[in-house]
């Protein structure tokens, strides 16, 4: 579990993150939602320790990271495992070193027993024929799975990820939330998620901080989010005409009148 | 940012290098990786100029050579000396700005840029002691090499020129080369060198471990880094001189 407690965070005289505070929670996965420039990229870097928060304090299972050392914040870090928005793939390396690479540095394994690692986690993502390919040589999608099985190879506690569907088609972002889903809950991680994906939002939102323009406007789950009537927060999710649609009929059928199956011709009628 | 500032955060940088490696294998794997890549792919282009200067060196100390009371010999004294004082170590070290600095600061920058470097740094990894301790310690451990061999294959193109053109047969040419060698002078070299290694491989490094924003800003820092490294070479060549020589 994450807790924030009253984050500020400035950058020269402009004020990017306003007394912000929330939790995270384990095993769930953690959204944080907002237009571009609401401050939400540098929470991530805040949560991550890439950025010092001017104020407030961030606990990882209520030890304070703010407060640590940075000898001791290294340590904490190899807790964490991160997924890009570009994937930040190491170029010159290939698939299978790119993910062994944390091994490599951490661990005093076996070649055979790090090897045998990558292999399996490589595999829990399905990318079983691409150790030998280079970033250049795989697609988007494969390069975020890479991207993910890097941040699990150590077993971190704390899984971040930072627009993992960004210049994905929908298909390919349905296969990537499903997988930072099922690992979540698989391996009981603390999950935060940074996101424009209005899908993964009602898909994978456990839990949903909205941010607006620095401070936290809204939070709740993907079934709350529904029957907000926050307008910043409506405006934001269901933006166009086709979204506004898609909601009311998730709200009648959460209501219970659609059923399961999605049978809507009574309702038509 | 002024150049105070920029200084500040060069040293900075220096300072935050020396910490414990996190493992010391990957650090070796990475350092031995970078002396290929610096040293041995230098290696054509080092030797293709120091051949020529060498040549040319002696074609021209040759023309200016008007006095017939002067023997021949010592056109080898001169090409011998300017190789060893200067070209070898100082042509070589620019050259070597251009060739590895805009590789060095551009390698960085593109890693910066894609968060490559934030991805290491999530990890726990010291970045700056796992990108740019290696490539400094590299160069310093092959530069001063390159400049052996560029020094080796200036005097030798001198000597295969004069032979050539008949300007100064080799029989001349390496008496020339033996008298009145001073020992120091190699040493004075090798001193340069072991400076501009450290210049050619830390500026780039620092211009391309903090460049924020694109491709163009990357071209940018790539380019200052070539200028900025040129100009301090120029810069220590003069004061060493003045304070060795």
């Amino acid at each position: 579990m994450i807790e924030i407690n009253e984050i500020h965070k400035g950058f020269s005289d402009k004020t990017v993150i306003e007394g912000v505070s929330s939790l995270f929670e384990t095993g769930k996965c953690n959204l944080i939602i907002g237009a571009s420039g609401s401050g939400k990229t540098v929470l991530m870097k805040c949560l991550v320790g890439l950025i010092r928060p001017d104020s407030g304090r961030i606990l990882y299972d209520g030890v304070d990271f703010t407060a640590m050392t940075e000898d001791i914040k290294k340590e904490m870090r190899r807790k964490i495992g991160m997924l890009f928005q570009g994937s930040a793939l190491f170029d010159s390396m290939t698939v299978e070193q790119n993910v062994m690479f944390p091994l490599e540095m951490f661990s005093n394994k076996t070649k055979a027993e790090k090897l045998r690692r990558v292999d399996e986690v490589l595999d829990r993502v399905n990318l079983n024929g691409a150790h030998k390919k280079h970033p250049a040589e795989i697609s988007g999608g494969m390069k975020k799975r890479v991207g993910i099985a890097r941040a699990i190879v150590l077993n971190p506690q704390y899984l971040f990820c930072d627009e993992p569907n960004s210049g994905l088609d929908p298909q390919t972002s349905l296969v990537i939330d499903k997988l930072i889903r099922e690992i979540t809950s698989e391996f009981n991680i603390t999950t935060v998620i940074n996101t424009h994906d209005m899908n993964s939002v009602m898909e994978i939102g456990d839990r949903i901080l909205y941010m607006f323009q620095g401070k936290k406007e809204w939070e709740g789950t993907n079934k709350e989010i529904i029957f907000s009537k926050n307008e910043r927060l409506n405006n934001f999710i269901f933006a166009s005409e086709f979204l506004q649609d898609a909601k009311d009929m998730r709200m009648l059928e959460l209501r219970g009148k659609i059923n399961e199956d999605r049978n809507m011709d009574d309702l038509l009628k | 940012m002024n150049i105070f500032t920029r200084f500040g955060e060069f040293l900075l940088m220096l300072k935050g290098m020396f910490t414990k490696p996190e493992q010391y294998k990957v650090y070796w794997k990475e350092l031995m990786h970078q002396c290929v890549e610096l040293g041995i792919g230098s290696l054509g282009i080092v030797s293709i100029i120091s051949v020529f200067i060498g040549a040319v060196s002696t074609v021209q100390t040759s023309y200016q050579f008007i006095s017939p009371i002067i023997p021949r010999s010592v056109i080898a004294q001169i090409v011998r000396d300017s190789v060893i004082l200067e070209f070898a170590p100082t042509i070589t070290c620019i050259v070597l700005a251009g060739v590895v600095g805009s590789k060095i600061s551009s390698e960085l920058g593109n890693m910066r840029v894609s968060e490559q470097i934030d991805a290491l740094e999530i990890m726990g990894i010291n970045t700056k002691a796992y990108l740019i301790l290696p490539k400094i310690i590299a160069a310093l451990i092959t530069i001063p090499l390159l400049v052996i061999i560029a020094m080796t294959l200036g005097i030798w193109g001198g000597r295969f020129v004069g032979d050539l053109t008949g300007i100064l047969p080799h029989q001349i040419y390496d008496k020339g080369l033996l008298d009145a060698f001073v020992p120091y002078n190699v040493t004075f070299a090798l001193t340069k060198a072991y400076t501009f290694a450290f210049i050619v491989t830390a500026i780039p490094a620092y211009f391309g471990y903090t460049v924020k924003g694109g491709a163009l800003e990357i071209g940018r820092a790539s380019t200052t880094a070539v200028v900025t490294s040129c100009v301090m070479i120029l810069l220590a060549d003069y004061i060493l001189a003045a304070v060795l020589l």
